[in-house]
């Protein structure tokens, strides 16, 4: 019988198909595998937004992978609540994704003013020549996840993780 | 097991994103610029998908063997539950960003109010959500003002956008009589009392914008009890055309 650290190492090797450097649970997106007595796995998964379309795609990623490994039955069921936060991406998948070319995510900037005139970001590190002279292009970027940017100092456009 | 009687309220929160969602897909290839491009599509995903969560969970409440694709694409206009509001043709960039700017609001506060509802699904949902619409109405209120406050023609059109939409956003703040006891028991927000909050948002930023409220008083109503405008049909021929050609079909 495979113990839950195992369904999670096993989930640890399943990337995420838009940002192919995080895996499923790096991501935060895996909340939870519970093995039950008849060998099969329940996995909890907290959508990112969510309209994400990769959500579909990882969890038949997910299913496959676990099946590979023997695991006669997977279930896989989805929890909305708490909400998915960028807080759950840890230090290490952070680092993972500057090196990638993603911008990680900062310190969540709640404003108190839902229009604001002149909003207050928080600077970001341009992940290709660590330059912090940048600029928030876009809040809307490629993926529901990601905002567009521009350094000034490399003039490179880049994408970061919304902190959410 | 949740109470059947709050399946009207859900097809309302979720047909407005349904509706809503799937026509400001339109601009998809055909804004005025890359980023708002970009931008509306993603838009329209978060709302669609917010459809799907409360649709599907609409189709268990229900218990008829429905799921989120049966109330979408099976339905036709008159047992959609929409405002009217979000079923009006995109029109210009302007009326779409006026149109995100009133709903979005409207929506934050609704997800606020949900966020605690005794319905664990519902506030599960809401609290969800409440993150995406703060985005959207970020993005439309600083359109508004940018388009308002912006060029002679630009604050032309947005005002002529605000001066079109205004009496459609009365609607919002109608409390369907057949929800009130799911009000009186905390499941559902009872959107009467949104109406103020929402009103000092919207005088706030279009000061700002140099636009206009309009004096109108007379508010439209209809499609949260299923009497739609003409759009509404145009629309779901459109979207549910496939679905309706190929019923069962899986891909």
């Amino acid at each position: 019988m495979v113990t839950r650290e195992q369904v999670f190492a096993w989930l640890e090797e399943v990337m995420d198909p838009e940002v192919p450097v995080l895996s499923v649970v790096e991501l935060g997106v895996v909340r939870d595998a519970e093995v039950r007595d008849d060998g099969s796995v329940l996995v909890s998964l907290t959508p990112t937004y969510s309209g994400c379309p990769a959500m579909k795609v990882m969890e038949d990623a997910i299913r496959d992978a676990l099946v590979a490994r023997g695991v006669p039955r997977v279930e896989v069921r989805f929890v909305y609540a708490p909400a998915w936060t960028t807080d759950w991406i840890p230090e290490s998948a952070k680092a993972k994704l500057e090196a990638y070319g993603i911008a990680p995510p900062g310190a969540r900037a709640e404003s108190e003013e839902l229009v604001p005139l002149r909003r207050a970001t928080a600077t970001l590190r341009c992940p290709f020549c660590k330059s912090d002279r940048t600029t928030l292009r876009s809040e809307f970027g490629s993926t529901s996840c990601k905002s567009l940017w521009v350094c000034h100092a490399c003039t490179q456009p880049f994408e970061a993780f919304k902190a959410i | 097991m949740a109470s059947p009687a709050l399946f009207p309220a859900l097809l309302r929160l979720g047909d407005d994103r349904l509706v809503l969602g799937h026509r400001t897909s339109e601009w998809c290839g055909h804004a005025p610029i890359l980023e708002e491009d970009i931008a509306l599509a993603n838009i329209s995903l978060d709302l669609i998908g917010q459809a799907n969560l409360l649709l599907q969970y609409a189709g268990e409440v229900e218990g008829a063997g429905r799921d989120q694709d049966a109330l979408a694409f099976s339905r036709d206009a008159m047992e959609y539950r929409n405002a009217l509001l979000c079923e009006l043709p995109k029109g210009d960039f302007g009326v779409t960003i006026a149109r995100h700017f009133f709903h979005g609001l409207f929506s934050v506060l609704q997800w606020q109010a949900l966020s605690s509802s005794k319905d664990a699904t519902v506030a599960g949902i809401a609290a969800k959500a409440l993150k995406e619409s703060k985005y959207h109405v970020r993005h439309a209120g600083e359109w508004v003002i940018r388009l308002g406050d912006g060029t002679e023609e630009s604050h032309r059109r947005a005002q002529a956008a605000v001066d079109q939409l205004w009496p459609y956003t009365g609607e919002l703040f109608m409390q369907p009589t057949d929800e009130a006891e799911l009000v009186a028991d905390g499941l559902v927000a009872d959107v009467s009392a949104l109406e103020g909050p929402w009103r000092a948002q919207v005088d706030d930023v279009l000061r700002r914008a140099t636009l206009t409220v309009p004096e109108t008083a007379w508010m439209q109503r209809g499609g949260r009890v299923g009497v739609h405008t003409e759009h509404l049909g145009h629309l779901l021929a459109e979207m549910q055309s496939v679905a309706r050609a190929h019923p069962g079909a899986q891909w």
